[in-house]
C-alpha cells in the first residue's frame, strides 16, 4: 500500500514539474508537450490509486500467465496499424496531387512523412514487439512476467512516447534525422521506458522454468540491447534550453551521417528485423504445430546476423563524402548479411516442412510465409543495392522506397498481422477468430497491394536514375530534374492505389480482430477442412447384369 | 545428428551461453558493439576524414535560423544536399560535395532521397524573388513541381528564440564561434536582413555572409527572410575555382 501512494505521488511530482515547465517554456511547441505530459502524470497518479487494493484482499490468480499488458499492445498495434497505414496513404497521396498538402504546415509532407514512418515502425512495430515479447517470454519461461506494474508502466510509457513524437512532427518538432527525429526530451523518456522494458524482459528470463533460453528471446534480448546502444549513441544532443524543445547534434557532417545510419540501418537490422525474426521462431512452429527446422542453424544465424547487421550502415552513404573505406565496408558487409537473412528465412520456412498442405488450408500460416518469402526477397534485394555500382543508380530514387516497403508491408506487417491473428483467441479465450475467412481477404487485398507498390516503385526508381543521368547525343543532360518528376506522376498513382489495397487489409484485420474480441463469431464454412466424400473414395465393382 | 544439442560435447557447446542470461547479454552486447566501434570511432580521429577547406564557416544567425525552419518543415525528406562525384550531378548541380562544407553541420542535411533537386549548392542560383515565389506557391514557377506551399513563412515574424542561447549551444558541440558572435547573435539575426543596418562587423565576423532584405519585404524579419538566406548561401562559401590550380600544382 505505501508503495502505492509513494508511486501516486511521484507521478503528482512530475505532473508539478511539467506543469512548471510549461509556464516556463520557451516556445509553443514544449509548452503543448509538457501540458500532454502533465496531464499522462495526472491520469497515471488517478489510475495508481484507483485501481490500489489498499484492503489487501485482491489475489493474483498466479496460474495463470500476466496477459493483460499483451492484450492492451494487441489493440495499441491494431490502432496504430491502421493509423500509420492511413498517413502513409495520405502521403502517397500528396506526391499525386500535391494539392493534398492543403496549404496547411500542419499538413505538408515535410511533417506528415516522419509521422508515417514513426507511426508504422515505432508505434506499430513497436508495439507488436512489445506485447508479443511479453507473450513469448512468459510462455517459453513458464513463468509469469517479472515485475507486472513495471510491465503496465512500459506499455503506457511507450503509448505516451509515440503521442510527444507523433504531436511533435505535426508542430514541426523534429532533430531531423530520418527514425530518429524525436527531440532530447522525448529521447530521455524513451530511454526510461527502454530500461524499464529492459528490466521486465531479463527479470522474466532470470526466473524462468526452463533450463534453456528459448531462441526467441536470444532475438527478443539482442534486439531491446541494440536499440538501447543506437539510441542512446545515437541521440547525443545539447538542447538549447532545458525548457525549449531544440536541441543540436553532438555531432557534425560526415560522423553525424555515419553515426545516424549506423543508427538508421539498425533500426531496420534489429527493430524490423531480430525482434521480427523473434515473433517468427515463437509463432510460425507454433501456428504449424512443428519444431523449428534446425537448432544449428539457428545459433549460426543468430550470431552472424547480429554480427554483421551493424557494419552495414555505410551503404547510405555510398559516394558522399564520407570515407571510401567505411563505403567499402559498409558494402562488404551488407552483401555478406545476404547469408544469414536468408538462414533465418531458411529456418522459417522449413519448419513447415510436413505441413506444407496447411498453406492451402490455414489462412494465418499462408500469411506467414508470404511474410517470410518477402523477408527473403528484401534481404536479398538489399544487398543488391549496397553494391556501390547498383547504388549509383538506385541512391535518391524510389528503388530504396519500394525496396523498403516490400520488407516493411510485406515481411513487418504480414508477419505481425498472422502473430495477432494467433494471440488474439487465446488472450480473450475465443473459441477462435471471428473469420477465418476474412484473413483469406485480409492476405489477398494486401499481397495485391504490395505487388503494386513495389512494382511501380521499381520502375520509378530505375526511370528516375536512368532519366537523371541520361545523356544526348550532344553531350547534354537529356531531361531536366523537373520532367522527371512529371514522368513519375503514373507510378506514384498506382502506389497510391497498392497503399489503399494494403490499408483495406488492415481494415479488414482491425474488424476481425475487434469482433473477435467483442466475442463475436461468424457463421461461415470452415476453412481447415479439403473436401472428403468417403463414398466416392473406393474402387469401382463391376455390376452384376440384370 | 553429429552434434546433438543435448550431449555434452567435450569442448565449448552453446548450451552454457542458452542457459545464462548475463552470458548471453554480454556476448550479444560485445558483438553488436563490434562493427560501430571499427567504422565510426576512427572517423573522429583520422585527420584526412574531414579536409580542412578554405572558405568554411559556422552559420550566421540568420542562416541557422533558416537552416532550423529547413529541419522543421522537413525539408530533409525530399531534398539532399550532397552532391556525388558523378559526371551527371556535377554538370546538374554543382561541384560534388565535400566533407568540411558540413563540418558546422548539427545534424548533417545530406538528406537520403531526391523527390526534390538536392539543394547542396542552391545558393545563388536563383534570385531572392524567385525563392519567395517559389516557396509561396510553387508550380507558379515550376508547373511540375509536386512540393507543398509554405506562402504563411512570407508574412510570419522570425521569432527564432534567443540566438544567443542557440549559438552556445553550438560551441558547446565544437562548432568555433567566437564569445563575441555569441554576444551579438541576437543583433546579427536582425541586421543581416536590413537593408538600413552596419553590416560590417557581421561580415567580419562571417565572410562571404550576404546581407539584404531577402523576402521583399524590408519592413519585417519573417521566416521567409531566414529561409531564403539559408538557401542562397548553401554551397557559396567554397571557391572551387581557387582551389583548382594549388590541386593540379600539387
Amino acid at each position: 500500500m505505501q508503495a502505492t501512494v509513494v508511486r501516486a505521488g511521484g507521478y503528482v511530482a512530475v505532473m508539478v514539474v511539467a506543469v512548471l515547465a510549461t509556464a516556463k517554456a520557451v516556445d509553443g511547441g514544449f509548452a503543448v508537450h509538457m501540458a500532454i505530459v502533465a496531464l499522462a502524470a495526472l491520469i497515471a497518479a488517478v489510475a495508481t490509486l484507483r485501481t490500489a487494493d489498499f484492503a489487501g484482499t485482491r489475489v493474483i490468480d498466479r496460474s495463470e500467465y500476466d496477459d493483460e499488458p499483451v492484450r492492451w499492445g494487441v489493440i495499441a498495434t491494431t490502432f496504430w496499424g491502421v493509423v500509420g497505414l492511413l498517413v502513409g496513404l495520405t502521403i502517397a497521396l500528396q506526391l499525386t496531387f500535391p494539392a493534398l498538402n492543403l496549404g496547411l504546415e500542419w499538413t505538408s509532407f515535410g511533417r506528415l512523412r516522419p509521422l508515417h514512418t514513426s507511426a508504422v515502425i515505432f508505434a506499430f512495430g513497436g508495439n507488436a514487439l512489445i506485447c508479443t515479447s511479453f507473450y513469448v517470454v512468459q510462455r517459453t519461461c513458464r513463468a509469469r512476467l517479472a515485475f507486472p506494474t513495471l510491465a503496465r508502466f512500459v506499455f503506457w510509457g511507450y503509448q505516451l512516447f509515440i503521442v510527444l513524437a507523433a504531436t511533435g512532427y505535426v508542430m514541426g518538432i523534429t532533430e531531423a534525422r530520418e527514425y530518429a527525429e524525436p527531440e532530447w526530451y522525448v529521447d530521455i523518456w524513451l530511454t526510461i521506458v527502454w530500461v524499464a522494458y529492459l528490466a521486465v524482459f531479463v527479470g522474466t528470463l532470470v526466473r524462468r522454468r526452463e533450463p534453456h533460453i528459448y531462441v526467441a528471446n536470444w532475438f527478443y534480448l539482442s534486439f531491446i540491447i541494440t536499440v538501447a546502444m543506437l539510441h542512446l549513441v545515437n541521440n547525443l544532443s545539447m538542447p538549447v534550453s532545458w525548457v525549449g524543445s531544440k536541441s543540436y547534434s553532438a555531432f557534425a557532417g560526415v560522423q553525424d551521417a555515419l553515426t545516424q545510419w549506423w543508427y538508421g540501418h539498425n533500426a531496420v537490422g534489429f527493430f524490423l528485423t531480430a525482434g521480427f525474426l523473434a515473433m517468427m521462431y515463437y509463432f510460425v512452429p507454433k501456428q504449424t504445430e512443428r519444431p523449428v527446422y534446425s537448432y544449428r542453424l539457428s545459433i549460426i544465424h543468430f550470431w552472424s546476423l547480429i554480427f554483421l547487421y551493424i557494419w552495414a550502415g555505410p551503404h547510405h552513404l555510398h559516394y558522399t563524402a564520407l570515407p571510401d573505406w567505411a563505403q567499402t565496408l559498409g558494402m562488404v558487409f551488407s552483401v555478406m548479411l545476404w547469408m544469414p537473412s536468408w538462414g533465418g528465412m531458411i529456418n522459417g520456412l522449413m519448419t513447415l516442412n510436413g505441413a506444407w498442405d496447411k498453406i492451402r488450408t490455414d489462412p494465418i500460416i499462408r500469411m506467414m510465409v508470404m511474410a517470410l518469402a518477402f523477408y527473403g526477397m528484401s534481404t536479398f534485394e538489399g544487398p543488391m543495392m549496397s553494391i556501390k555500382s547498383v547504388n549509383s543508380l538506385s541512391h535518391y530514387t524510389d528503388w530504396t522506397i519500394g525496396h523498403v516497403h516490400s520488407g516493411a508491408l510485406g515481411w513487418n506487417g504480414m508477419i505481425t498481422f498472422a502473430c495477432m491473428y494467433y494471440m488474439t483467441p487465446r488472450l480473450w479465450k475465443r473459441e477462435r477468430l471471428y473469420s477465418l475467412r476474412l484473413i483469406n481477404w485480409h492476405f489477398w487485398t494486401a499481397t495485391i497491394g504490395i505487388v503494386l507498390y513495389t512494382a511501380s516503385m521499381w520502375v520509378a526508381g530505375i526511370m528516375q536514375g536512368l532519366l537523371w543521368r541520361e545523356y544526348g547525343a550532344d553531350g547534354y543532360l537529356v531531361n531536366s530534374f523537373a520532367e522527371v518528376v512529371a514522368a513519375m506522376h503514373p507510378m506514384y498513382l498506382i502506389r497510391a492505389a497498392g497503399g489503399l489495397l494494403y490499408l483495406s487489409g488492415a481494415l479488414i484485420f482491425a474488424f476481425n480482430i475487434g469482433m473477435t474480441i467483442a466475442g463475436k463469431i461468424r457463421d461461415e464454412k470452415p476453412m481447415t477442412e479439403t473436401p472428403y466424400n468417403p463414398a466416392a473414395d473406393r474402387p469401382l465393382l463391376a455390376q452384376p447384369a440384370e | 545428428m553429429a552434434n546433438d544439442p543435448n550431449a555434452s560435447p567435450g569442448g565449448f557447446s552453446h548450451r552454457t551461453i542458452e542457459r545464462n542470461i548475463t552470458l548471453l547479454g554480454v556476448l550479444a552486447l560485445v558483438t553488436v558493439a563490434i562493427g560501430g566501434l571499427v567504422e565510426i570511432a576512427p572517423l573522429f580521429w583520422i585527420d584526412s576524414t574531414v579536409e580542412k577547406v578554405e572558405g568554411v564557416r559556422p552559420y550566421t544567425p540568420l542562416e541557422l535560423a533558416g537552416r532550423n525552419i529547413y529541419m522543421r518543415e522537413g525539408c530533409y525528406n525530399c531534398h539532399s544536399q550532397m552532391v556525388r562525384p558523378f559526371r551527371d550531378e556535377v554538370e546538374r548541380y554543382g561541384h560534388y560535395s565535400l566533407a568540411a562544407e558540413s563540418m558546422y553541420d548539427h545534424p548533417f542535411q545530406w538528406g537520403s532521397k531526391r523527390t526534390g533537386p538536392d539543394l547542396a549548392r542552391v545558393g545563388g542560383r536563383y534570385s531572392d524573388s524567385w525563392h519567395v515565389q517559389h516557396l509561396t506557391d510553387p508550380r507558379s514557377v515550376v508547373p511540375e513541381s509536386i512540393m507543398p506551399s509554405y506562402a504563411f513563412m512570407a508574412t510570419r515574424p522570425l521569432s527564432a528564440g534567443d540566438m544567443r542561447d542557440h549559438l552556445k549551444a553550438l560551441t558547446h558541440v565544437g562548432v568555433p564561434y567566437t564569445a563575441e558572435a555569441v554576444a551579438r547573435a541576437n543583433d546579427d539575426l536582425k541586421a543581416q536582413a536590413d537593408p538600413d543596418a552596419d553590416t560590417t562587423a557581421l561580415k567580419a565576423r562571417y565572410p562571404k555572409s550576404q546581407t539584404r532584405d531577402f523576402d521583399g519585404d524590408p519592413k519585417q524579419l519573417t521566416e521567409m527572410d531566414a529561409l531564403v538566406a539559408y538557401l542562397q548561401m548553401l554551397g557559396t562559401l567554397v571557391d572551387f575555382e581557387a582551389a583548382a590550380p594549388q590541386e593540379t600544382a600539387k
